[in-house]
């Protein structure tokens, strides 16, 4: 058995009040909880200021090159299976330079615990604007706004056919530790999206949900099986109409509990979970927490394996001696 | 009258198969040499196919040529011109005569030269042997297209399947000109096609009907040659290519060392069959991934290596540059990692089915900070193995990138290949951290060499974190201590600078010679034909080839600088010189730069050498 702390190592370097320190505790903790040995868990980053994470670690770990990690944690899990594999990643190290290997990782299905911290900017270069900056963001790279849309990140994930999708708040340790668990038990690529503030370069960002009653007001948490609803009193619930959803007030909108939508993680089809998870961007919805998406697949670091022993019973070479026989061979004498 | 027959011997001979892309003349040649091999015979072959994928039927840009050179005694070298031409189209003739000797036979497709042809191939009359100025007494014109519809006719296949046995035609008449015994021939094709034994018949009935059309004609050409055995180190050989011998050279030493072999890569021509000889061997435990880019290919060679695996990666030129940041990472966090570079002609895009040797300095050089990596270079098809293994060790054993370089025409040549024992190969030992130091380990403490230890995960107590920063030499934190830095970068180097390459070896008249030619990697062969036709001309000559480029042998000035004059021959601007008289005080060699995406021609450098030994 073992406690956070046997998860935890030196002292953060992050500024006050930053995210990333809610964070590190709930990993601490979700890593005690789910039990792997610290010496059979590898932490992966990339750079960033969320990526010197792995230093404040007690496991193996490397902290990696800008944008990298998951193709660097793709080779670890897949030469080496019995680990279990985190990769932890900012919104720029992620889905800018590394787009390319997330959505890849995601599109192989290999066994990755997928970190993304989220607080749409780049602060280790001090505050330029991020892949998941709003258009028209104010940076000092974009002193006039951005003219771009961002990547919203499920929408990525889901688009290189992600098996499983997930979101906390940083402050929110029950939730945070709560889909931590649930992406390490998903065998497959899970990546977790951690709505994280930056209190130097752009302070708020997640205002509306970072506080506990700003979520009760402005957030769903959404659960396998169970009616969607929220509100202080679960008093509104989200139905399906036409081809989109819709909140509605229970009993007072003429709608019952019956009427709402029951969550369901593990439908094969993503289009409902894709509606919850780009939910809550100013457009009057709530914004979706806890596993949007769950759906079992065959992960490629267990095909690999499983190939590897159906070739070794079907070939009858197993050794490089072995392997020079099946050539066309002569002798001179 | 086949008995009355004159068969020339001939020590040595080369045969280039010519035609579109799509004519078989790789099959062809392959299935020619493997012949050779069997009796016993020295190979060596070039592959040289167009970058096109599929250039216009008939084109110029669409021809691909396939050259064997045999010899009875050993052969350096393709050979530069041949001594048979098989042009299967007019745009073969056109664009392959030149590497034809004077006098050499030509065998060429008649039903491939008609007028749409013949405008395809640029030529401007129907005279086309005589625009070109060929003897026709050389040329074996054979409707061969219609004899293969004829002899296939009854066999209930499509045009389109009896047209691809157009190769094995061409194929049985260079078996008449040469005596070859079919039988082998006929034996690799039912193999080839064990699972469609009606392709193998097919195959076979058509180059025995090459062969009877040889038989039966022969009057029309002057020469025939026959191949003698007369040098053989006994032992049991096969045929291999460069590439696969790099690929067997790793499984070996993953074998070896008793490690996983982890194989990230990204398709890239010359070097894809590399990828495509590991992935086929998944009974040996290898794993290969084929990743999204060339950077993912080196990035998840090193999380392999760092999960405690052979990491290997390899490309070539254009995916040099993409994996540099990766290979830099796998300097500062000192894990074990193979670079395979096929090299290939640049820059960019450049020349991506030719071969240079113009990536010396790249893996050098073309990293950000202080970055030392040892590099080698493979000098032939065959020594790819052994140069795949040690490149191997040294990476496990020192905990460091290696480059290995080798380059287009080393990689798709072949060989006979003396099968290796791997009993008789060095073993191979990373440096793990010992158990004892459970408790005091810090992940940059170092073996006497100056090496730090391995701590693979999955070990308790030996839990660290590597990183692209700079990191403290004595606790293994982030460091921006200047000092600090200053002594790992210097520890970094001399770690480098300690691993033990053997001597380097001086061939020829290494007591006397007037002139050293040195150069490196693959051109060993061209360079050593030229020295040994030097010397057969009477002049004083040596040559010395690099395999160690990074650290150099220790004996390297001392050779360079015990001659009167040195030539540095290389397909490059000079980047051995380079590196060479940055290296050597003092030295200023003569050079020998050639960047045209071909071979050496060994007659080009005899001129070269012997004016600057006769100067």
């Amino acid at each position: 058995m073992f406690t956070a702390q046997d998860y935890k190592k030196g002292q953060p370097r992050w500024c006050p009040g930053c995210g990333d320190h809610f964070f590190l505790a709930s990993l601490h903790k979700a890593m005690a909880e789910i039990g792997v040995a610290p010496y059979d868990t590898a932490v992966i980053s990339g750079i960033g200021c969320s990526s010197r994470l792995p230093h404040y670690m007690a496991t193996y770990g490397m902290n990696t090159i800008h944008g990298r990690a998951a193709a660097i944690a793709t080779g670890c899990k897949v030469a080496n299976p019995r680990l279990t594999v985190w990769q932890v990643s900012g919104d720029g190290d992620g889905l800018a330079i590394g787009g390319n290997h997330f959505i890849h990782a995601n599109r192989r299905n290999i066994d990755l615990n997928m970190i993304l911290l989220n607080n749409r900017i780049y602060g280790l270069t001090k505050g330029q604007y991020s892949p998941t900056s709003p258009r028209g963001f104010v940076s000092k790279s974009s002193p006039y706004g951005t003219v771009e849309d961002p990547f919203r990140p499920a929408e990525l994930c889901f688009g290189a056919r992600g098996h499983f999708f997930a979101r906390a708040v940083a402050t929110d340790a029950p939730g945070t530790i709560d889909i931590l668990k649930a992406a390490y038990a998903h065998k497959g690529s899970s990546v977790c999206e951690i709505l994280q503030n930056c209190v130097i370069f752009n302070n708020g960002t997640h205002d509306s949900v970072y506080s506990k009653e700003g979520r009760a007001k402005n957030a769903i948490y959404v659960q396998h099986g169970k009616p969607l609803v929220f509100g202080e009193n679960n008093e509104y619930g989200l139905v399906q109409e036409g081809f989109g959803l819709k909140v509605v007030e229970i009993v007072k909108d003429g709608y019952t509990l019956d009427d709402v939508l029951v969550h369901d993680a593990h439908c094969e089809d993503n289009t409902l979970q894709l509606k919850l998870a780009l939910m809550g961007d100013g457009d009057g919805f709530p914004i979706a927490l806890g596993v949007i998406r769950d759906v079992e697949a065959p992960t490629y670091n267990d095909a690999v394996e499983a190939q590897i022993e159906e070739v070794k019973a079907k070939k009858p070479y197993h050794t490089f001696a072995e392997l020079l026989e099946t050539n066309d061979i002569w002798e001179v004498k | 009258m086949a008995d009355t027959l004159e068969v020339k011997e001939l020590d040595q001979v080369v045969v280039r198969f010519s035609g579109d892309s799509g004519d078989g003349m790789q099959l062809a040649g392959n299935i020619f040499s493997t012949i050779s091999a069997t009796v016993g015979n020295s190979i060596s072959t070039f592959p040289d196919y167009p970058a096109d994928i599929r250039a216009p039927q008939g084109s110029l840009t669409g021809v691909s040529g396939f050259q064997v050179h045999i010899g009875a005694d050993q052969v350096f070298t393709p050979g530069d011109q041949c001594d048979v031409l098989v042009a299967m189209n007019a745009a073969a003739l056109k664009t392959q005569y030149r590497f034809a000797k004077p006098g050499a036979a030509i065998i060429i497709d008649t039903d491939s030269f008609g007028p749409k042809d013949l405008e395809k191939a640029q030529f401007k009359t129907e005279d086309y042997l005589g625009e070109m100025g060929i003897d026709p007494d050389r040329v074996i014109a054979c409707p061969l297209t219609t004899m293969v519809k004829d002899c296939l006719a009854e066999s209930g296949m499509d045009v389109k399947s009896i047209l691809k046995c157009r190769n094995m035609f061409a194929l049985g008449l260079v078996c008449w000109l040469f005596s070859r015994d079919l039988d082998i021939a006929f034996n690799f094709l039912r193999e080839k096609f064990a699972k469609k034994p009606e392709v193998a018949e097919a195959n076979i009935r058509v180059i025995q009907a090459g062969y009877d059309y040889g038989h039966n004609t022969h009057s029309s050409v002057a020469n025939v040659y026959r191949i003698e055995t007369t040098h053989k180190v006994p032992g049991r050989y096969m045929d291999i290519t460069g590439n696969k011998a790099t690929a067997y050279g790793f499984i070996a030493a993953a074998e070896k060392a008793g490690l996983k072999l982890y194989l990230g890569s990204y398709p890239i021509t010359p070097a894809t069959d590399v990828l495509h000889e590991l992935s086929k061997h998944k009974s040996l435990g290898v794993t290969t991934v084929q990743c999204e880019d060339e950077i993912a290919g080196c990035a998840s060679a090193v999380g392999a290596s760092f999960a405690g695996a052979l990491g290997v990666t390899s490309t070539s030129g254009p995916g040099i540059c993409l994996k540099s940041e990766a290979m830099n990472l796998a300097v500062i966090m000192e894990l074990p990692l193979v670079v395979l570079d096929v090299q290939r002609g640049g820059p960019a895009t450049g020349l991506p089915t030719k071969s240079e040797q113009t990536d010396l300095l790249q893996v050098l050089f073309g990293r950000n900070g202080e970055s030392p990596m040892p590099v080698m270079a493979a000098i032939s098809p065959t020594d790819c193995f052994d140069a795949a293994y040690e490149a191997s060790k040294m990476a496990l054993e020192h905990m460091t990138p290696v480059v290995l370089l080798t380059d287009a025409f080393v990689a798709n040549g072949s060989g006979a290949f003396r099968l290796p024992n791997l009993e008789d190969y060095p073993a191979i030992r990373p440096p793990y951290v010992p158990e004892e130091l459970k408790g005091s380990w810090t992940p940059y403490m170092r073996a006497e060499n100056g090496t730090r230890y391995w701590a693979i995960p999955g070990r308790e107590g030996f839990e660290h974190i590597l990183g692209g920063l700079e990191k403290d030499d004595k606790t293994g934190a982030i460091s921006t201590n200047p000092e600090n830095h200053d002594l790992m970068t210097r520890k970094r180097a001399q770690k480098i600078a300690n691993i033990p390459v053997p001597d380097l070896e001086v061939l020829g008249d290494k007591d006397d010679a007037e002139l050293l030619i040195v150069g490196f990697g693959g051109t060993y062969g061209h360079l050593r034909a030229a020295m040994e036709e030097m010397r057969q001309k009477g002049h004083k000559v040596a040559m010395a080839q690099f395999r160690y480029i990074n650290p150099l042998p220790k004996n390297t000035a001392e050779v360079m600088r015990r001659y009167p004059k040195v030539v540095v021959a290389e397909q490059n601007m000079g980047q051995l010189a380079a590196w060479l008289r940055m290296k050597v005080d003092g030295f200023v060699p003569y050079q020998y730069n050639e960047v045209k995406g071909q071979p050496f021609q060994t007659s080009e450098l005899v001129a070269s050498f012997s004016k600057l030994v006769n100067s």
